[in-house]
């Protein structure tokens, strides 16, 4: 299981960085050794920084995350759900500049659990939208874990609609367990609001791209996900229901998640093979959480790379690109 | 191949009508006749005869029993205007999906259905339209690659035909079975939907018990009138899950029919014997008589 190697890698990791920073005069720049230094020295004792034990634990490291190279559905389920992973205000922060949220549906209230705003990527202003889940037990609660209300699919809607107004292309964040399931939600027309942003997405006369950047579950997903092109982080699952939800519907048994997990087909990997999106975004060894910039530079060159593509299309064609590209998946 | 279209008029006709009968009262063991129906929900029972002339409404409480798609589709169009669009299509195991081809085939010999969903065009009140109807005894009509396909087929035609379009929607949600490919479904409907939508065509949306799930969530909810059948369970969670995410028992009649109707969701709920005058008439109002502008 990943969890275990993980925790491995992340005791290495302490370790390595206690003994260097113990170390009395480091040979090198720290981030230019995390991967596989070779220096051999004799071996003093841990405490004193040894160049030796330092290979040697780095070696043990870097077997370890070899072992994350090839990783199992459950695997990524769990590295997808990974609370230190990157969230919606991260990629925001570091992608665009000049954000500007806006809030509120409009019509009877402001859902925290989607945030969006307009910002500018490369200098040209754009619409985005994700949902927010939150880093800490706080947030997750405040943010209610990213599971939004109708009203958050409405102020997605009203943000699309005025990026479309206004010629901007819209990016999305795709990260939740599913729609929130709740009383109010259902009174409130959970599922007329996931529906109307599906149709209302889907003839959209700005190029939208949709990047599925955690767990992407059921129809509170796609609401925001009906894009030109869909991009997907490598260890980001998407799928029609949380394996849990999965195994307890079909066996009636939500223990045997990590069973549903294999069966579903919710890999990026499998979801590229599915046709459904145009691309996967490889992550750090080990998971993005590890090495925030790293992924966000990756991705950063994918985005300028799709929304350069997508912006040479005018409305028609890309509400054309767009409708065929739903229209021929399961034909 | 569509067989249907090798035979006259009049024995399509009489296919459709030995398939709608078949589907009547679908609740209820066929061969080993009890002479009497039970009413699910008030439990009193009346003779066979009394159900089919009430439309397998109860006699006594007035409960929609549900029907199958062949049966509703002989209640709502006029004699001898039934054609059936896209028969032919197959449910399709996409994942691979351990035992999924076995049940398929287990749901096919027990109802007698390709899919879930039965799409034709017919006349309403002579007026000529493209009716889907979902029949909840397949999968509990859950919506995978081939039900969002016909759908979506249904839609197109008639957008390209310039007919209206109704759809009676009942559904558990997404077929678990396909994964991913029927979550892009809600996507591919809603899409088709919106086309047709935007070239001006009139779609009436008719809820049925059980609507729920990634239907809801896409198509079932897009029309530009919202029907509903009395009692009929409509909502996007279902009622058990919404309980154990809240902790405490919902209310009774929470997202029946009528709650949507009081919550703004639907327009009218309209009892099964109105169902055909209804339709009729709100086809009317939007083929006949004069137009601004025009």
């Amino acid at each position: 299981m990943i969890k275990d190697t993980l925790k491995e890698i992340e005791a290495l990791d302490a370790r390595i960085n206690e003994l260097r920073s113990s170390e009395p005069a480091p040979a090198a720049d720290p981030e230019d050794e995390l991967l596989g230094s070779d220096s051999v020295g004799p071996a003093p004792d841990g405490e004193f920084a040894g160049a030796g034990a330092l290979a040697e634990l780095e070696a043990q490291r870097s077997e370890l995350l070899d072992r994350c190279a090839d990783l199992t559905a459950a695997d990524r389920v769990f590295l997808a759900r990974h609370p230190n992973r990157p969230h919606i205000d991260e990629y925001i922060a570091t992608l665009f500049t000049d954000f500007f949220e806006q809030r509120g549906d409009r019509g009877c209230g402001d859902d925290p659990s989607i945030l969006g705003g307009i910002a500018r990527y490369k200098g040209m202003p754009v619409t985005v939208i994700g949902h927010r889940k939150g880093g800490t037990l706080e947030e997750n609660m405040r943010y209610n874990f990213g599971m939004p209300e109708p009203e958050g699919y409405r102020k997605a809607l009203r943000l699309m609609k005025q990026a479309e107004k206004f010629g901007r292309p819209i990016i999305t964040f795709i990260d939740t367990p599913g729609a929130y399931p709740g009383k109010q939600a259902e009174e409130h027309g959970q599922g007329e609001a996931i529906a109307r942003n599906l149709a209302e997405m889907s003839a959209l006369t700005v190029p939208v791209i949709a990047v599925v950047t955690g767990e992407g579950s059921s129809g509170g997903a796609l609401a925001l996900g009906v894009g030109n092109h869909v991009l997907m982080l490598e260890n980001a699952v998407y799928s029609v229901l949380s394996p849990e939800g999965f195994a307890s519907i079909l066996w009636k048994d939500s223990s045997r998640s990590s069973e549903a997990c294999d069966v579903m087909k919710l890999t990026a990997r499998d979801l590229y093979e599915g046709g459904i999106v145009e691309e996967v975004i490889p992550e750090p060894l080990g998971g993005a959480q590890r090495d925030h910039q790293k992924l966000f530079a990756v991705l950063d060159t994918a985005l300028e790379r799709h929304l350069a593509e997508l912006c040479k299309l005018g409305g028609k064609a890309l509400v054309e690109q767009r409708y065929k590209k739903f229209r021929q998946i399961g034909l | 191949m569509n067989v249907g279209k090798i035979f006259s008029a009049g024995s399509q006709e009489r296919v459709f009508q030995l398939k709608a009968k078949r589907d009547a009262g679908i609740d209820t063991p066929r061969w080993q006749e009890p002479q009497f129906l039970t009413c699910k929900k008030c439990e009193r029972r009346a003779t066979r005869q009394v159900w089919a002339k009430s439309l397998y409404v109860c006699p006594n409480c007035g409960h929609h029993q549900p029907i199958g798609g062949y049966y509703r589709l002989s209640l709502v169009l006029d004699h001898g205007t039934f054609e059936e669009l896209d028969a032919e299509i197959d449910a399709k195991d996409v994942l691979e999906f351990p035992g999924y081809p076995e049940k398929l085939g287990a749901q096919k010999a027990k109802t007698g259905l390709q899919e879930a969903v039965v799409t034709a065009t017919g006349k309403i009140g002579g007026i000529p339209a493209v009716v889907a109807v979902m029949d909840s005894r397949f999968f509990m009509a859950s919506m995978g690659t081939a039900v969002g396909e016909k759908i979506t087929r249904a839609v197109e035609y008639a957008t390209a035909k310039h007919l209206p379009l109704i759809i009676f929607s009942a559904s558990g949600g997404a077929r678990m079975q396909e994964g991913i490919f029927s979550l892009m479904q809600m996507a591919k409907t809603s899409a088709a939907i919106q086309r047709f939508s935007q070239r001006g065509g009139l779609y009436i949306s008719c809820l049925t018990h059980p609507t729920t799930g990634g239907v809801t969530a896409s198509f079932a909810s897009l029309g530009d009138i919202m029907l509903a059948e009395p009692g009929a369970l409509i909502g996007f969670a279902g009622p058990r899950v919404i309980e154990q995410t809240i902790g405490e028992k919902l209310p009774k009649g929470f997202q029946t029919a009528e709650f949507q109707t009081t919550h703004g969701f639907v327009d009218q709920v309209v009892p099964r014997a109105e169902l055909k005058r209804t339709l009729a008439l709100l086809l009317q109002l939007h083929t006949q008589g004069r137009k601004h502008g025009a």
